[in-house]
């Protein structure tokens, strides 16, 4: 029987290794084994982007994928961006100075996206930044200033 | 826990796969991407007792050029379709067709055949397949077939392939240079499925005034990517312009038989594509006198 699973990661930067049910999502083994719940867990059938994180350099929806998919992979989380003292990441700093969030629920997922697309396109112009965020769902702001947020930090990172 | 509980395989080779699927008759179920199957294993619509995850199969993982055309391992991201130089190269409208394929988020991880296997209707890569003629390696255990795109779609998310079959390889042929594609659809927010989509092709004499071939593909519109041969008529033969459009337009309109629901009714649907078919060929068009 296979139904469960030793799973070996690491997550920004910190090797974990767990072993836990076959089924159990990747957004749940991140809250519920690893202890890191900044990512946060939203529709649970990867239309919202709320769990979105970095696989290999990749964003991908951690709640539509499993822990034991995960073995072997450097995953990052939101918990990865600010410095360990505390200090924000510039794409944090970009939004929460241009209100890019209010109750927050969706940032995490957003700030990987951002993180991605601005290793990728350091320079992206306003379809860009569009069709990276399209992927994730926001029912406060009005996505507006979100797409300023992430104009702020893209210029913010290249002028570093 | 979200799926309800499965046993989980990773197979290091696709002979292993096929044989845990054989072994299994029916009540495995292969993981790729997981962009389609793992939302319904959350929502438990899936319950099936072997997962086969191929994610390891290193073999499966590749784009490569065929005859001309390209061949697409089960394995390959949608990713690829924006980054591959074969198949920027070779069948650029698939490259063009990728920005309608949900999200970034959802490329990284979904695969080309997996939508293809998933077959909704309402989706972009089916469309395409149908559209430019791909072939689909499905093989078992003991043998491997190849289905032609008309023949392997048959339903609502319903396909040719058995269930101890992996869908290992999708070809897109070469096409006649003197052709242009253009893709297009309407949906309710950038990245959702389509309330109707188009795959339209288009060549024309040598001088340029009448239309010698086209090829018109609907999705969202029935329970599988459409081919409208009566549009298609409309138009072969006829001096390329606006009043030819319109008659492929009228045609197509008549000829789907879309449903209602909670996105569209059957009325809108209708209309989308009528006026798709006109914009699709346009844009068609305008590729060509580009050339």
């Amino acid at each position: 029987m296979a139904t469960t699973r030793t799973v070996k990661v690491r997550v920004n930067g910190v090797a974990y290794e767990h072993t836990v049910e076959a089924r159990k999502t990747l957004v749940d083994f991140l809250r519920e084994d690893v202890g890191l719940t900044g990512t946060n867990v939203g529709c649970e059938h990867g239309v919202c982007g709320a769990c979105t994180i970095l696989m290999n350099g990749e964003t991908v929806r951690s709640c539509i994928m499993l822990a034991a998919q995960a073995d072997g992979a450097e995953l990052m989380t939101v918990e990865g961006l600010a410095k360990p003292g505390g200090e924000l990441h510039p794409i944090q700093e970009s939004f929460r100075e241009k209100h890019g969030l209010q109750c927050g629920f969706c940032t995490p997922g957003f700030l990987m996206t951002t993180y991605e697309l601005l290793s990728k396109h350091p320079d992206p112009d306003e379809e860009e930044i569009k069709e990276w965020l399209s992927g994730h769902l926001c029912r406060c702001t009005g996505y507006q200033d979100i797409l300023e947020s992430v104009k702020l930090a893209a210029s913010r990172l290249r002028n570093r | 826990m979200k799926p309800a509980k499965f046993d989980y395989y990773d197979p290091r080779s696709l002979e292993e796969a096929l044989t845990l699927l054989d072994t299994h008759q029916g009540d495995g179920k292969v993981l790729a991407g997981g962009q389609s199957l793992m939302p319904l294993l959350n929502m438990r619509l899936a319950r099936p007792n072997v997962v086969v995850d191929i994610n390891r199969i290193k073999e499966l993982n590749y784009v490569r050029p065929s005859d001309g055309g390209i061949a697409v391992g089960a394995l390959a991201r949608q990713r690829a379709l924006q980054t591959d130089k074969v198949i920027a190269e070779r069948v650029p409208i698939l490259q063009e067709a990728a920005y309608y394929i949900a999200h970034p988020q959802i490329r990284s991880r979904g695969t080309i055949c997996g939508s293809i296997a998933h077959a909704d209707p309402a989706a972009e890569l089916p469309a395409l397949a149908l559209a430019l003629d791909a072939e689909m390696t499905l093989t078992s255990a003991k043998a491997a077939r190849t289905v032609g795109a008309e023949t392997f779609f048959q339903s609502f998310f319903t396909t040719a392939l058995e269930a101890n079959e992996i869908l290992t390889e999708v070809r897109f042929p070469a096409r006649p240079k003197d052709g242009a594609w253009s893709v297009l659809e309407i949906s309710r927010r950038h990245g959702d499925f389509a309330i109707a989509g188009i795959v339209a092709g288009l060549a024309l004499d040598p001088d340029r005034q009448v239309i010698r071939r086209a090829r018109l593909v609907y999705f969202g519109v029935g329970p599988t990517p459409i081919r409208v041969k009566a549009a298609e008529d409309a138009l072969i033969g006829q001096a390329v312009a606006e009043p030819a459009f319109e008659a492929a337009a009228q045609s197509a309109k008549q000829s789907i038989d879309p449903s209602n629901d909670i996105h569209a009714s059957e009325e809108y649907r209708r209309a989308v594509a009528a006026t798709l078919t006109k914009r699709a060929l346009r844009a068609a068009l305008q590729k060509l006198e580009k050339n």
